[in-house]
């Protein structure tokens, strides 16, 4: 069975937000901004204005550096897009959620189901994954244009923060629900039920390491 | 002598060439995956990644968006001489890198590791790597005055591993390191699989994970290691890898592994160092030749490891028929 495709704003209603299942594949239209790990510490720690008017304008937030130059003459020079892994975020996001009204959180591998239903449910806000990964090219495709670039001088490229102009851009996929469900929790658990048989016939290494053990009392040998 | 210049500019070319068009094997490889997958969402992600590489194509832009850490391997033949000796060559490559970030564009992903420091041109301390090898003239060569410049574009920050094992550890223990590292960073599709997985075996702690890293990245996709015991592991493996259940993305599905390719190293007696390598869905490498007349030949096959590469012997064999 092919996934459902739907086109979904990067300003959601609640309803359009509850229509949504795990696994259904879509594509945005509106703006989406990018902020990682320097915009959450300049925004949230050091408490700069962030650039932009949240969640009106945009309601999408991208965990993503694109592959992208600012020309001599201040115009932008956007080619491929694609995520960076989100669990390494968890620790800011609930903060900017609150701040910035996000409803969107769209990145690689989504988070736990346990961070959904504690800080996206009560946000009502989704996660959104990239696909492969990834899917730069078809991904710039959709960025009709660069908006603006905040805080290049303060962060870098990479860590900038890029207002994208999306237009039907995908595919991403739906990785958690209303109800806080995870996609990537549910292919895991039936993933699990083989692995005891692919492992037999394999022993565990002669010499352990900590993190195997956390008592380090313990010897490894 | 071969030209700086022309060294430069090729270098230019090639990094774009690795950012933007996925080399045929492994595409040949992903399309047979695409074929045989049988899982709804990991079926839709092949065939999207699919659709990805042709984009790229179609517009010249980088297939994916995190265009990985941009390296050179270089590999020069026994009598090749560079205009303006090694330290040009390394200038060129720099430069070549720092260009090509601007101009394709590639994304600025090299920073210092504390103060994160970023000259949004990949190139800093220790970057882009450059790492050489030598080649003897092959029989049908009189002189072997050429250089091969090879770059590829590693991803990732998930699939790669190393252990100390020992010879008690066996194959089984082997087994088990291999399978870990792909359910750890296959779990979320965080090692952006299905990938051509690198194993390095023995060596010291090093160069075991310099050879599981050239097993990923410097061999093609369908490549068989010369030694036909480790061929038949290599095979081996990658159905052992796509039997996990674990496909893209860690959805369900039967494809994990592209490729498996083992690269060993004589190692101390009491160990059996081992490292894996996941050469992720943007394998990207791309590889010219430049001749002393000024030829270039480009294509996508490293062809690293040569009989001479997995020499053994103090004298090099046909140097030692020589002798004779």
């Amino acid at each position: 069975m092919k996934p459902r495709q739907i086109r979904l704003s990067t300003t959601p209603t609640d309803e359009a937000l509850a229509e949504l299942r795990l696994g259904d594949i879509v594509y945005l239209d509106g703006l989406m901004y990018t902020a990682r790990e320097g915009v959450y510490m300049r925004a949230l720690e050091d408490k700069a204005n962030i650039p932009m008017a949240l969640p009106s304008q945009s309601a999408a937030n991208f965990h993503c550096s694109p592959a992208a130059a600012i020309k001599p003459d201040g115009s932008f020079d956007l080619g491929a897009v694609t995520a960076t892994a989100s669990f390494r975020f968890a620790k800011w996001l609930p903060e900017w959620m609150a701040k910035t009204g996000a409803k969107l959180i769209v990145g690689k591998g989504g988070m736990t189901s346990k961070d959904y239903k504690k800080f996206f449910v009560p946000n009502g806000a989704l996660y959104l994954s990239t696909v492969g990964y990834g899917t730069g090219a078809l991904l710039g495709r959709g960025v009709e244009k660069v908006e603006a670039v905040h805080w290049n001088e303060e962060l870098g490229l990479a860590q900038a923060m890029w207002v994208l102009k999306c237009n039907n851009m995908g595919p991403f996929i739906v990785a958690s629900d209303m109800q806080g469900n995870c996609l990537f929790e549910r292919e895991n658990a039936k993933i699990a039920a083989n692995l005891d048989k692919i492992y037999e016939g394999t022993r565990p290494a002669t010499l352990k390491r900590y993190g195997e053990t956390d008592d380090r009392s313990d010897e490894l040998i | 002598m071969i030209s700086i210049d022309l060294i430069q500019s090729t270098a230019e070319v090639l990094m774009d060439k690795a950012a933007i068009e996925i080399p045929d094997d492994y595409l040949t490889g992903l399309k047979h995956a695409a074929s045989t997958e049988d899982g709804d969402l990991s079926s839709f992600v092949l065939q999207a990644m699919l659709d990805n590489y042709k984009a790229a194509k179609e517009d010249r832009r980088a297939m994916c968006g995190d265009t990985g850490c941009p390296r050179w391997y270089v590999k020069m033949g026994n009598d090749a001489v560079i205009e303006g000796g090694p330290v040009a060559l390394e200038t060129a490559l720099r430069q070549a890198t720092a260009n090509a970030t601007n101009g394709v564009p590639l994304r600025p992903n090299r920073v210092h590791p504390l103060w994160r420091t970023d000259h949004d041109n990949n190139v800093g301390i220790g970057a882009p790597e450059i790492e050489y090898g030598f080649e003897p003239a092959a029989p049908d060569e009189d002189k072997a005055d050429w250089i091969d410049l090879i770059t590829v574009h590693k991803g990732g920050l998930f699939g790669t591993d190393y252990r100390m094992l020992f010879p008690s550890d066996g194959i089984e223990g082997i087994k088990r390191f291999y399978l870990d590292s792909l359910v750890a960073f296959g779990k979320r599709g965080l090692a952006c699989q299905p990938a051509i997985i690198g194993i390095g075996l023995g060596g010291s702690k090093d160069t075991c994970m310099v050879l599981g890293k050239r097993a990923a990245c410097l061999r093609t996709v369908g490549n068989m290691n010369s030694d036909p015991r480790i061929a038949e592991l290599e095979a081996e493996f990658k159905e052992l890898g796509n039997s996990i259940g674990m496909g893209a993305m860690g959805f369900v599905g039967k494809n994990m592994v592209i490729d498996c390719n083992i690269e060993v190293g004589y190692c101390h007696t009491g160990g059996m160092q081992m490292s894996v390598h996941a050469f992720c869905l943007s394998s990207r490498r791309s590889v010219a030749r430049l001749h002393a007349d000024g030829r270039i030949e480009y294509r996508t096959d490293p062809d690293w490891f040569t009989p001479y590469q997995r020499r053994e012997t103090v004298l090099w064999e046909p140097m030692l028929e020589a002798a004779e």
